[in-house]
């Protein structure tokens, strides 16, 4: 799947956040966005997400898959409910994504990320390392063919940072795109960069 | 068609667990039955002929308990952004959790009904009418509290908005599930007309509902 | 020739708009006038409820108007929603406060009406109440407006709401027909009774036109008082976002 932004103009709550933004990322591509703070970096990423209409300008996806959804969304938020056990979260969210495998796909997914030890506890104990890791379990429940991840390596140590970059470059060799906004250095080479709000 | 299951279950057992809301509306509507005794005086002639009206009420305040939190905890920590993005139609998502938030709140109120009624003498048919009535038109309550929900999700306080917002459009409801409970007891009024206009009220609702729900929690994303 | 969309623009509408209001608004003192005189004095007393009909002048053209201000703000959410139209939005906000004041005449002159027609300040016949219900739902709605902060997403969601209420009020006025019906004997109220005298129904029409009027003439007003309210806000916006240039090299220096 091949996705293309052109010309992509964003407002949010009465201001201009960005104008002509053209982008495009097929299999195999890692898009780095990059800018100061308040560019519009999270915005790209959910207006590409469908979380946010452009004021004007397409977006498309070539190739995309006819069932299930297209991308994966890794942001800010965590969307986890405190009071559910982390197997019952990702049990969860494998149920939505439509994610075939059985069961296993949930310790495989925590083993991945290095929580399996939490799977019985409730999410609500689990720190903020943790949380994030919970997160990017949830990236790996069903196969989508892009990835946006709006700065994923915050709250993660060393070994977080780590592992992010092998997931994505995993993700990018099966045939995956990612589109990744942060504005410290990715933990893989991205081959594309897109860095917003320097005419302002 | 399995997530939309594992939303009504999930929505059921956040409700049930620590935390979650299910206890306390059912405490408040026996809290309200409990009152009202006291403001209309103990004259148990008086409470068993105006008993049904009194549940029917006591059960529309309980129904908007915990629509604040329905959407707007899902707003606020991400889950309804993964929604949207998780390919699936966003109605079935406010439908799920629309349906796990009666199961939760409005079932326990209908099953408590005929309990709180003896304590207002209300005679046994009319606790049968009542429960009956209730079963069929709380649903449209959570449904049109739904949209409640949804449009105040964005809002940080937006308990009391939706009390305003939700309670004229819920007028039908009370009016014919009342009239169709006391039609069932006293014999001149009628029993069918209200009944069947209360169970096309909760039909209409659950056909147009959860769609605007929908639409207005997209529209309310930033 | 004015065409809708030249009209569209909010500039152009500031500049139509502000050249119109004046003359709608004195229109609507003359109307008003003329209406108040042959209402008052050149009008019949009724044989029965005396000169307390005349509070019927009064309260017909503003129960009119609560319903027509609705319909207006139903057709205006229809704009923002599909067509995403500025105006719109700026339209059915600015229409709500006045249909809600148009609402609430209806009512007191109702219920002033009452006093002597029935003995009574309050009856809860079934218009009364599909009244009282309707002005609920127009304070629901400008609440809503005000709990947010940034206009154009307050009026989508509005407008949903507005759209919403749009469908309801005919199920709502059935449910409370039906159970005043249930409720009452007819024969307590009689509304509408014998049709109505031609005499009685010029000053009903001269004040219909006027109240109308008026109602136009406050509607542009706030509209433009709301346009106003978004340019400023606007103007804030980019004020707070763009420091100038002096000032970032102040900061920059170490200095205030």
């Amino acid at each position: 799947m091949t996705t293309l932004g052109e010309h992509l103009v964003c407002e949010r709550g009465g201001r201009t956040v960005f104008t002509d933004v053209s982008f495009s990322v097929g299999p195999g591509e890692i898009l780095a966005l990059r800018g100061p703070n308040g560019s519009g970096k999270s915005s790209l990423l959910r207006l590409v997400a469908g979380l946010l209409p452009p004021a004007s300008g397409r977006l498309s996806f070539a190739g995309a898959p006819e069932e299930g959804g297209r991308l994966h969304y890794f942001g800010h938020a965590d969307a986890l409910k405190p009071a559910l056990t982390l197997r019952e979260t990702l049990g969860f969210w494998r149920a939505i994504f439509g994610g075939g495998a059985g069961e296993a796909a949930e310790f495989e997914a925590a083993a991945r990320v290095g929580i399996e030890h939490a799977l019985d506890l409730p999410v609500g104990v689990l720190s903020a390392g943790q949380r994030r890791r919970a997160g990017l379990a949830r990236l790996l429940l069903a196969a989508r063919p892009l990835w946006l991840l709006d700065e994923p390596t915050s709250a993660l140590d060393r070994q977080g940072e780590a592992l992010v970059g092998a997931m994505i470059a995993g993700h990018v060799a099966a045939g995956g795109a990612v589109i990744a906004a942060t504005h410290l250095e990715l933990p893989v080479a991205a081959t594309r960069s897109l860095t917003l709000g320097e005419s302002a | 068609m399995s997530g939309f299951f594992a939303i009504v279950r999930q929505t059921l057992s956040l409700s049930l667990r620590a935390g979650g809301g299910a206890i306390v509306g059912l405490v408040f509507f026996l809290a309200v039955v409990t009152v009202i005794p006291f403001g209309v005086g103990p004259d148990l002639n008086l409470l068993g002929r105006i008993g049904p009206a009194i549940l029917w009420i006591g059960a529309l305040l309980a129904s908007l308990l915990g629509l604040e939190r329905l959407f707007a905890a899902d707003r606020e920590d991400g889950t309804l952004d993964l929604f949207i993005v998780s390919g699936e139609p966003l109605v079935l998502f406010v439908l799920a959790r629309t349906i796990g938030h009666w199961l939760a709140t409005g079932l326990p109120v209908v099953v408590a009904a005929p309990v709180l009624g003896l304590l207002l003498d209300v005679e046994p048919l009319a606790l049968g009418a009542v429960t009956l009535t209730l079963l069929v038109g709380s649903p449209a309550l959570t449904l049109i509290g739904s949209v409640g929900a949804a449009l105040t999700a964005g809002l940080a306080r937006g308990g009391t908005m939706i009390a305003v917002l939700v309670l004229p459009l819920a007028v039908p409801v009370l009016i014919f599930g009342v009239s169709a409970t006391n039609g069932a007891i006293a014999d001149p009024e009628p029993f069918t007309a209200p009944f069947l206009l209360l169970a096309a009220g909760t039909l209409m609702a659950a056909a147009l509902a959860p769609a605007t729900a929908a639409f207005a929690l997209k529209l309310g994303l930033e | 020739m004015w065409s809708l969309t030249q009209l569209a623009n909010p500039t152009r509408f500031l500049g139509l708009s502000g050249r119109v209001l004046p003359w709608v608004a004195g229109a609507s003192a003359l109307c008003l006038a003329a209406g108040l005189y042959l209402s008052l004095f050149a009008s019949p007393a009724d044989y029965q409820q005396g000169d307390s009909v005349r509070i019927m002048y009064i309260h017909v053209p503003a129960a009119w108007l609560a319903m027509f201000c609705y319909t207006l703000m139903a057709v205006s959410a229809v704009g923002t929603l599909v067509w995403r139209h500025p105006l719109a939005d700026v339209s059915a906000k600015a229409a709500a406060p006045i249909g809600a004041a148009f609402t609430f005449m209806a009512l007191v002159t109702g219920s002033l009406w009452g006093k002597p027609t029935w003995g009574t300040w309050w009856v809860w016949d079934a218009r009364l109440t599909s009244v009282l219900v309707l002005l609920i739902m127009y304070l629901g709605l400008i609440a809503l407006w005000r709990a947010f902060e940034e206009p154009a997403r307050a009026g989508r969601i509005v407008a949903v709401l507005i759209l919403v209420g749009f469908v309801n009020i005919p199920i709502i006025k059935f449910s409370v027909d039906w159970w005043n019906t249930l409720h009452q004997p007819a024969s307590v109220l009689r509304m509408g009774g014998p049709s109505i005298d031609p005499s009685m129904l010029l000053p009903l029409l001269v004040m219909a036109v006027g109240f109308t009027l008026l109602f136009v003439a406050l509607h542009l007003a706030a509209m433009r008082a709301e346009i106003f309210r978004r340019r400023l806000r606007t103007a804030q916006l980019v004020a707070a976002h763009r420091r100038p240039v002096g000032a970032a090299a102040a900061a920059a220096q170490g200095g205030l």
